[in-house]
């Protein structure tokens, strides 16, 4: 690594991780005080938990280029099983954990067999997956409380903390694991494993003639994508402390696709943001009762019809380009020129 | 044994349904190669037509027959409309984006038809056809009753026979006729058809219309049925006759009809003899057996493939 490699990056570090510690300073002391009301927080909460299933999704379906469509029933493995080892009284991280190691294990031995399917027929695959999943949970009552749901999960709070305080702290829980499977995926895809999902992505049979095992590529990225998904569902689960079976319907996990194609099918930060900003359109949308859930698939329509690589593409927003030096000389040269700023160009 | 033949006569009506919506899935996919998702919508917005006009006009002989043809005219429309603007500009597009567009049309039908004024989110009843209505169907039942000490329902009855006639119409129009010929031809290959002077569009639109009118004939066989209809009705028995698409071969249509009936019969076997709860499990797990063990379906062909 040469020296000026290593300052760029040294300079994206501090540039992302000051912007991380900035911008959640401010959410805390806004959700803390109160200013952001329980309701707010809970949407900012839920966003992050959907940003999580929306990253492994895009890692299967934008990177490797595998349409899945059942990570609904993942994510309900992962809360299922919290929720049950939680009321066990087991510790919130090892129970969060061992489920999501679970959806893992489940979706290993869904992917062993039905990897090997193209395109449209894994997608029906696993939205078959999905729904014998919810059958299952369905139908072990004792375990799950069947079609009644399982109530009063217990959650993360302190209790002599104020309801603030306890709001703050499962939006900080989940963001904390928000931002880890954020770095997670991220080095991922940057490392030679990341080159090789790319690369069976573009084209499965040059890659293989380059001795990549596509199989192999597939399988553990779904297995890390079930997993991820897992530790959605755990935290879910905890932040909800109600579940019940349909929660986790196909519907669900269109929603997800729909965040993924949305936000670019292989960009990160298009994933990101997309979640935060259709999680929140929707609760915003609702004054609009039913005619906003006739606005999403139009969308979806028009974007595959006009923009098929969705908003971002496989591009990636990068802080460091709007917080580097060169970026503003060059558009405050441009701004005093009178010329129109390209700022993203 | 009672038992057994009364799940068995079950299966059968239902499975001829589920054959029903499977043949459009079928002759879609094997012309366009794209799993259109919203075809089991055609099923709920064939239910509704059909549902306004018994509802308006009364249930008779002549009120049910309009219905029919209201319901499959109306769906034929709506489906060349959906294949002109929404899966025609995506011909030549990769196809997980023609996949994401079918499941945003299907999105669309459901929560566009809850937000309609005179369709609604609330379930509704379905007027119920009468003996007089079924008048023929009815001394069928009583004979079959006398003969074999057997009872079939009047309305399993008219079910069975119109989807078996739905299905010989098809049969011949795909087999004896010009358009049937060059449906075969397109779907064989599609650039040497278009050079043999086979106007590709207009065939693809004729699929997409005639499997859209049989889904909404299917529509109407579920929701008289099942007399209950509402915007979601359509997902799931879509989803199982595009299982029975699978299980018989897609884009083979005798396997389309096999499929039907054989998930037909085992959904029903499953609900009288284990738990109506499991059905729709296995079915989908019939669903992953068959993708593993025969991809082909019963009737496809083993392909191998090759680099």
């Amino acid at each position: 690594m040469n020296k000026q490699t290593k300052s760029k990056l040294l300079h994206a570090f501090w540039v992302q991780t000051i912007f991380i510690v900035v911008v959640y300073s401010v959410l805390s002391v806004l959700i803390g005080t109160g200013i952001f009301s329980k309701y707010t927080a809970s949407i900012l909460t839920t966003s992050s938990i959907y940003v999580i299933v929306a990253l492994g999704l895009n890692l299967m379906t934008g990177m490797t280029g595998q349409l899945v469509l059942g990570h609904a029933g993942f994510m309900s493995i992962g809360a299922y099983g919290t929720a049950i080892l939680l009321k066990a009284g087991l510790p919130m991280l090892l129970s969060m954990l061992l489920s999501a190691s679970l959806a893992g294990l489940v979706g290993l031995l869904i992917g062993i067999p039905t990897l090997r399917l193209r395109g449209d027929y894994l997608a029906i695959v696993t939205l078959g997956f999905g729904e014998i999943i919810r059958v299952v949970i369905m139908n072990l009552e004792k375990l799950t409380g069947g079609a009644a749901g399982l109530m009063n999960i217990p959650g993360l709070s302190i209790k002599t903390a104020s309801t603030e305080i306890n709001t703050l702290l499962t939006f900080l829980w989940v963001s904390i694991f928000m931002i880890l499977s954020i770095l997670a995926v991220v080095h991922l895809l940057i490392s030679s494993h990341g080159r090789a999902i790319l690369s069976v992505r573009d084209d499965e049979i040059a890659s293989e003639a380059m001795g990549i095992n596509i199989f192999y590529t597939k399988l553990y990225v779904f297995v890390f994508s079930t997993f991820l998904a897992g530790i959605a569902g755990g935290l879910f689960a905890t932040h909800y402390r109600y579940l019940n079976p349909d929660m986790f319907n196909y519907l669900k996990s269109v929603d997800f696709l729909i965040i993924v194609v949305f936000g670019g099918m292989g960009s990160i930060t298009g994933t990101v943001a997309a979640s935060f900003v259709l999680t929140i359109l929707q609760e915003q949308l609702r004054f609009m009762k039913d005619y906003r859930l006739v606005i999403y698939p139009i969308l979806l329509i028009m974007m595959m019809i006009f923009r098929p690589q969705g908003m971002l593409g496989t591009k990636e927003l990068r802080l460091t380009r709007v917080f580097s030096r060169k970026w503003w000389r060059k558009n405050l040269a441009r701004l005093k020129k009178g010329g129109r700023g390209n700022a993203s160009a | 044994m009672e038992t057994f033949l009364k799940l068995l006569i079950i299966g059968l009506t239902v499975g001829s349904i589920y054959a029903l919506i499977a043949l459009g899935y079928t002759m879609v996919y094997g012309i366009v190669k794209l799993i259109n998702f919203a075809h089991g919508d055609f099923l709920m917005l064939g239910a509704y037509a059909g549902f306004f006009v018994l509802s308006h006009m009364g249930v008779n002989l002549g009120s049910t027959l309009l219905a029919f043809a209201v319901a499959m005219v109306l769906c034929a429309i709506l489906g060349v409309i959906i294949e002109k603007i929404c899966y025609k500009p995506l011909r030549k597009a990769p196809r997980l984006n023609a996949l994401i567009t079918a499941i945003g049309v299907s999105m669309l039908l459901e929560n566009g038809s809850k937000t309609l004024p005179f369709i609604g989110p609330n379930p509704r009843s379905y007027p119920q056809l009468n003996d007089q209505t079924l008048y023929l169907f009815k001394v069928l039942s009583d004979g079959i009753l006398k003969a074999t000490g057997f009872y079939i329902a009047p309305v399993q009855l008219l079910v069975l026979v119109v989807a078996l006639a739905l299905m010989l119409i098809l049969n011949y129009v795909v087999n004896y006729t010009r358009v049937g010929k060059a449906m075969r031809a397109v779907s064989f290959d599609m650039d040497a058809a278009s050079l043999m002077g086979i106007h590709i569009d207009t065939i693809i639109s004729i699929t997409f219309a005639i499997g859209a009118a049989l889904g909404a004939a299917a529509g109407i066989l579920y929701a008289v049925s099942f007399p209950q209809i509402n915007p979601y009705m359509g997902i799931m028995p879509g989803l199982k006759a595009f299982i029975a698409a699978v299980l018989g071969g897609i884009g083979i249509i005798p396997g389309a009809m096999i499929g039907g009936v054989v998930i037909g019969v085992v959904e029903s076997f499953t609900k009288g003899y284990i738990s109506s709860l499991w059905a729709d499990g296995i079915v989908f797990a019939i669903l992953i057996i068959i993708l593993m063990a025969r991809p082909g379906g019963i009737l496809g062909k083993v392909t191998r493939e090759k680099v």
